[in-house]
């Protein structure tokens, strides 16, 4: 059985199924997200003190350059493929992928670096609050580079067979990613900085 | 509807979200006091969300249904946001004598 309305747009919508639904889940993740938002904005005011400069600023930056880049390379890779430039994307989108795993790598050795010191998610509410807000966007990295990981492994070869639809895949995964990128946009200054 | 992507556009705007988190970080460096710290941060933080997605996400140009779900996703993110402030209205969590010495007892 086919499923209908994954690359013509459906006409009472104009969307096609797959862009109504991606928008969809990006809107109960803001949610997610603003939950622990208001969760940290709750417990900051409540606290008597609140620890700052307890982060290395200079990875926390370095993250965010090297996300913003993947965000780059990863609208990059959509373009190439509506300008039907497969080995671009292809280069684009394993970019991406890189930039997603150097990403995790850094908060890797920054989790690390931590609990090496005794400051785990119990040392404090700061750290508690920024061990599950890093904690859960660091899962949707994860998440994205599982897609990624798929559209450059098994799920490629839908390319040759419906181009149209592959082309709206990646459209899909960018929004996601993009998404992803735009959280943690927020999260570096507020965890980082302020 | 995304017929012909502006490469161009993509990078350039890419390289202005790396220079504004080039600002946050040194704005940062100043020591500003915790207000306008928070203030400068969060207008840059907002102005770059804006920029990924406007132009990386395509919200510049989309489909109203899905400005509309968009738009319920504001409202509903508000109502989240403001929670906190009604934490503050009430005075569960405070002292039995400080209640007393507010009331004037």
């Amino acid at each position: 059985m086919n499923i209908p309305y994954t690359v013509e747009e459906r006409p009472d919508t104009g969307l096609a199924n797959g862009k109504l639904g991606i928008w969809l889940f990006l809107a109960s993740e803001v949610m997610l997200f603003g939950a622990l938002f208001s969760t940290y904005i709750i417990l900051r005011t409540g606290a008597v003190e609140w620890p700052h400069g307890e982060l290395n600023v200079w990875l926390g930056a370095g993250n965010t350059v090297i996300l913003i880049s993947s965000s780059v390379t990863m609208v990059l890779a959509w373009a190439s493929l509506k300008m039907k430039e497969w080995a671009k994307h292809r280069m684009y989108l394993i970019g991406t992928f890189l930039l997603a795993a150097w990403f995790l790598v850094n908060k890797y050795f920054e989790y690390s670096d931590h609990l090496r010191r005794g400051e785990g998610p119990s040392h404090s509410t700061f750290l508690a609050i920024y061990y599950t807000l890093t904690g859960l966007h660091g899962l949707h990295i994860l998440g994205g580079m599982i897609v990624m990981a798929y559209f450059i492994g098994p799920g490629a070869k839908l390319w040759k067979s419906n181009a149209d639809q592959f082309t709206n895949r990646i459209e899909y995964t960018g929004l996601y990613w993009h998404f992803v990128d735009l959280v943690w946009i927020f999260l570096f200054p507020v965890l980082y900085l302020l | 509807m995304h017929s012909a992507p502006n490469i161009r556009k993509y990078v350039m705007i890419g390289v202005a979200l790396l220079v504004f988190t080039a600002i946050t970080v040194a704005a940062n460096q100043l020591h500003f006091a915790v207000p306008l710290a928070i203030t400068v941060a969060l207008i840059i933080a907002i102005t770059k969300g804006s920029m990924v997605a406007a132009v990386f996400m395509h919200l510049s140009n989309e489909k109203k249904w899905i400005y509309g779900a968009l738009l319920l996703t504001v409202v509903f993110f508000l109502v989240l946001l403001s929670v906190p402030m009604f934490t503050t209205m009430d005075t569960i969590g405070t002292p039995i004598h400080t209640v007393h010495s507010e009331g004037g007892h």
